[in-house]
């Protein structure tokens, strides 16, 4: 219970240094940002939007820091994120956001799942043949994999399959000639465009499952049990998946539960290369057009979809590994 | 790094954020590594013998070899620019878009630069950055990670909960917009950023380690000597932790050319600096695929990964000098073979 209380702490702590560092930041910059915004707008933008802007950059307001921090503090709690600036001008930020996530969800989510249960699966096989083909390949791929800018890789899958062999869509996520609806063409085209964004997550995301599988497997291989299994003459499948990997993926899982809450704010550099409206694309749209609220809004919620995946994973952890409990 | 490395030791089930340090720590108290860095040379003569020492470590071992030719190439490249490329490379003075010849060995971009000299000269801010970083943030965790592991108490509780929730806010959106904020962020200032988000993970590897020598007897002897917590950390602690601070400084490095490049690519960095990240931002602003020059976006990426490599493949390096329990089953038998003779 103690920990499950320290953990519970420890993400409110951190909700809040979030919640501070997006009132803060645009204060502390020289100059304040949000002032030249609404220098620029003050004609094409509704009084009351202006006021919300206001409040929430400190401009122009008579209310010193401490009220102003409050005020914010109330809007967010209250879900009041104001209006768009540039994006969609006059558009509620609520219903802009609204609208991304589900192009977010799909392709990334889809791609996480896929990614965990393949790099599990190869994981698993890796370390059952351990020095064989596929292992030996393993680890040079791995670092090679984490020195190439994701975004890159996208950029060069886009140069092969879509430029040069043209056998890819890699701009949008749907055709714009066609109409948004629930039928066969256009769930085909949506899925055509998802085939190259989700194959660059894919192979930039599965090396940590394999690795993380393959070693702790080595591990449990090694186990008195296993040997037992083997001694007895159990099938190799039922010692590799009922005895060896059955005991090794519990990091593994704890680490999917952990990178569910990335899915949100985990595929930024890819959306914007492949200009897919989701999140990520969204807040970088924000960021070019100096559209302030939006891009708040924005990093709050990337940032509490990871907090909570984070409690969410520590409570499961702690549940299925008691040993944990005492550490917290 | 440590929590990436293949072999079993990072393995435990139930990595927490402390056991990933652990494989690291062997190597900080003895090995060839800690006796061959510059920190551990004394005197002149010392030095010398320490810097030939660690020239046969490099040259034995195949991933410190590549990498650091790797390294001494971008650093040569990086001081002496002119020597290699004579073009000014942001001037706009040759006919726009040409595909490679003998005049300009990787074409001219849509603007009339020459592309060559874009890539020779774009390598001093990235190293600049990357050597910036690595440092300033190896110091920031080690000052944190030491100071609270050494002091306890309160001390560690709060600088603990600073790391810890560093460590979980999603650092390139929060990255993102500071970068929006800065309007175009130059070398010096990329580098400040970078390094007060980025110290969290090394500080907690440091701390772990600090920790795992609070209760040792040569620092018990320099309580009892009177020593000032002060000396006891600067002449004592950190000394011991040599290797695991070179990985620190490698680490770092090599998320700052990462996390810069990708800053630099949606332009959050300064336009007008010349380096790998914004010549890709402008080639992707400018439709390169399309427009017929793939090299304005292959090449600066690809150096970018040459860069990384050089950082990754030290880094594995060293902890293997450090560690030999991770070295290649081959290679150890290399070496025996080797000594019999």
């Amino acid at each position: 219970m103690r920990f499950v209380l320290r953990r519970m702490g420890f993400f409110l702590l951190t909700l809040w240094v979030a919640l501070t560092l997006n009132f803060v930041l645009p204060r502390l910059m020289p100059g304040n940002p949000a002032l030249a915004i609404i220098g620029k707008f003050r004609g094409g933008i509704s009084p009351q939007a202006v006021k919300v802007l206001e409040a929430q950059f400190g401009v122009g307001t008579h209310q010193n820091l401490v009220a102003q921090y409050f005020g914010y503090l109330g809007n967010v709690a209250t879900l009041k994120f104001g209006t768009s600036l540039t994006t969609q001008p006059g558009a509620s930020v609520g219903r802009i956001v609204f609208d991304a996530i589900p192009w977010t969800l799909g392709l990334v989510g889809i791609t996480t799942i896929l990614a965990f249960v393949l790099g599990t699966g190869i994981g698993i096989v890796s370390a059952w043949w351990r020095g064989g083909r596929l292992d030996s390949l393993m680890p040079p791929v791995f670092v090679i994999m984490t020195v190439i800018p994701y975004f890159w890789i996208g950029l060069m899958l886009i140069l092969i399959f879509g430029v040069k062999l043209r056998l890819l869509p890699y701009f949008f996520s749907y055709n714009y000639a066609l109409t948004p609806g629930f039928n066969a063409a256009f769930i085909g085209n949506v899925a055509e465009h998802a085939i190259l964004p989700a194959f660059t997550l894919l192979i930039t995301t599965i090396g940590v499952w394999i690795l993380t599988m393959r070693n702790t497997m080595i591990t449990t291989l090694a186990e008195d049990y296993v040997r037992m299994a083997r001694a007895k003459g159990l099938p190799a499948r039922r010692i590799m998946f009922d005895y060896a990997a059955r005991n090794a993926i519990l990091p593994n899982l704890t680490g999917f539960a952990m990178s569910l809450g990335f899915v949100i704010g985990g595929a930024i550099l890819i959306e914007e290369v492949f200009n897919y409206q989701g999140v990520g694309y969204l807040l970088l749209q924000a960021v070019n057009n100096e559209d302030y609220p939006l891009m708040q809004a924005l990093f709050l919620l990337i940032t509490v979809a990871v907090l909570v995946a984070i409690l969410l994973s520590d409570l499961a952890t702690a549940i299925f590994d008691p040993r944990t409990r005492g550490a917290g | 790094m440590a929590t990436l490395r293949t072999p079993p030791e990072a393995s435990k089930p139930g990595t927490g954020p402390g056991s990933g340090a652990a494989p690291g720590l062997p190597a900080g108290a003895a090995g060839p590594a800690a006796a061959g860095l510059p920190l551990a040379g004394g005197g002149s003569i010392a030095g010398a013998r320490s810097i030939r020492r660690m020239a046969r470590a490099i040259t034995a071992n195949r991933k410190a070899t590549v990498g650091t030719a790797l390294l001494v190439l971008f650093i040569f490249v990086a001081l002496f620019p002119g020597l290699i490329a004579r073009d000014n490379p942001q001037a706009e003075i040759y006919p726009r878009s040409q595909t490679p010849s003998a005049q300009h060995w990787l074409g001219t971009t849509s603007f009339g630069q020459d592309m060559f000299s874009q890539v020779i000269w774009g390598t001093r801010p990235v190293l600049l950055i990357a050597f910036g970083v690595g440092l300033l943030a190896t110091v920031i965790a080690m000052l944190i990670g030491v100071a609270a592991a050494y002091l306890g108490g309160a001390w560690d509780g709060t600088l603990n909960v600073i790391t810890d929730v560093l460590l979980v806010i999603p650092l390139f959106p929060l990255l993102i917009i500071i970068g929006s904020y800065l309007h175009g962020a130059g070398t010096s200032v990329m580098i400040a950023v970078i390094a007060a988000t980025g110290w969290s993970y090394t500080a907690r590897q440091l701390r772990a380690q600090a920790l795992s020598l609070r209760n040792r007897d040569f620092l018990s002897a320099a309580k009892v000597r009177g020593e000032r917590p002060l000396y006891i950390i600067c002449v004592e602690i950190i000394p011991t932790m040599t290797s695991l601070l070179v990985a620190a400084f490698l680490t770092n490095a090599l998320y700052a050319v990462l996390f810069s490049s990708s800053l630099q690519f949606i332009g959050l960095g300064d336009p007008n600096v010349t380096s790998w990240g914004t010549m890709l931002y402008w080639a992707q602003n400018n439709e390169a695929f399309q427009t017929g020059l793939p090299l304005w976006i292959i090449v600066p990426g690809l150096c970018i990964v040459a860069l990384g490599a050089a950082f990754a493949l030290l880094n594995y390096a060293f902890d293997e000098i450090g560690n030999p329990a991770l070295r290649p089953a081959r290679s150890i038998r290399r070496v025996r073979a080797q000594r019999a003779r």
